[in-house]
């Protein structure tokens, strides 16, 4: 498992910042006064909202996951703590340190 | 802000707070490109060319299990919709700005500068020297964020897979998730698209993660528009 930087990944790299560049430009970049498309203003208020649980949720249930077990327990766990931090405090460093320590914790004491 | 110098120093101080949010989220992307064993270069490169923390992450993690390069763009353009939503905001305060000026600052956009500038100007009012703000605070922003990533990558070599640092991926998107769920229907969009991930993960091609965040935003966009409609008619 590894990302060389081959044709592949160099073509990767800059095919997302090409991408990436025109998300960011789009309106800024267009004529003055082009009119947004109602839908669209719509459907980009929950973007944040859909996309961040999306890729929260398989990384956490379905990594480094032990021999007989569907989902990672432990990771559940520690993410269900950091949660209550991250919904409370709303730092990042918070987050990750609270989530880090309850994960380590159970993997050096917990039972499985 | 009466000429373009304390434009420029006013934009350094605004942006200076977020610098320090920025270390962890700059540390972590480098440690997991150098986990996933990207080429420390590529990874560096990806991180100047690309210039988005959660898309890099989401990249990161499709590429190393060697998934078709368009569903790793799409991922990223998913990912990366919210500076549609930023671009279309500031438009109006950069619409006399040289197009030149207008795609480097494009290119500079974060959600932290986008919260600045909507808040330091008004949209109707004057905005003499938004370019200068921007830039002083975009210089900063971006030397501070690569210089993380570079130190994350190349520190990330030094710890032990055992520490299971990749697990400091979810928990920053965690710590971002909260305050984007401003009403209930965006917690039913995230609700909703936490269930379509669980299901959707097993799809071929790695397509799990754009399924999932349109099944969000496409029920998210139901609920504003039924919520519309409802207030509209007791007006």
């Amino acid at each position: 498992m590894s990302i060389a930087a081959d044709w592949i990944g160099v073509i990767t790299v800059l095919g997302a910042g090409v991408v990436t560049l025109l998300a960011r430009a789009s309106f800024i970049v267009l004529p003055a006064d082009t009119p947004v498309p109602h839908w669209l203003t719509r459907g980009l208020k929950f973007v944040g909202a859909a996309v961040l649980p999306a890729l929260i949720l398989p990384d956490v249930l379905f990594r480094e996951i032990a021999p007989g077990e569907v989902i990672n327990l432990y990771r559940v766990i520690a993410t269900f703590v950091a949660a209550l931090i991250a919904f409370r405090t709303r730092s990042i460093f918070a987050t990750i340190g609270t989530g880090m320590l309850v994960l380590w914790v159970l993997k050096i004491w917990g039972p499985l | 802000m009466q000429n373009r110098r304390q434009a420029y120093l006013q934009g350094a101080k605004d942006a200076l707070p977020s610098l320090i949010g920025l270390t962890p989220f700059g540390l972590i992307v480098g440690t997991a490109s150098t986990a996933a064993g990207m080429d420390p270069w590529l990874a560096l490169a990806m991180s100047i060319i690309v210039y988005a923390g959660a898309s890099q992450l989401a990249a990161i993690g499709l590429m190393v299990q060697s998934a078709p390069i368009l569903i790793v763009l799409a991922t990223v353009l998913v990912v990366n919709l919210r500076f549609v939503m930023y671009s279309a905001a500031l438009a109006p305060f950069f619409r006399e700005l040289p197009i030149g000026r207008r795609w480097i600052m494009s290119y500079a956009l974060t959600d932290h500068l986008f919260a600045l500038v909507n808040t330091r100007f008004s949209r109707d009012g004057t905005h003499r020297h938004v370019d200068a703000y921007f830039i002083g605070g975009a210089v900063p922003t971006w030397l501070m964020w690569n210089v993380m990533v570079a130190i994350g990558i190349f520190a990330g070599t030094l710890v032990p897979k055992e520490w299971s640092l990749d697990f400091a991926i979810p928990l920053v998107f965690l710590a971002l998730v909260f305050p984007a769920l401003q009403t209930r229907a965006h917690w039913v969009t995230a609700a909703t698209a936490a269930t379509a991930a669980y299901f959707t993960t097993p799809l071929p091609m790695k397509l799990g993660l754009i399924a999932a965040a349109l099944t969000g935003v496409v029920v998210g966009s139901w609920l504003d528009y039924r919520d519309e409609a409802r207030a509209r008619g007791k007006a």
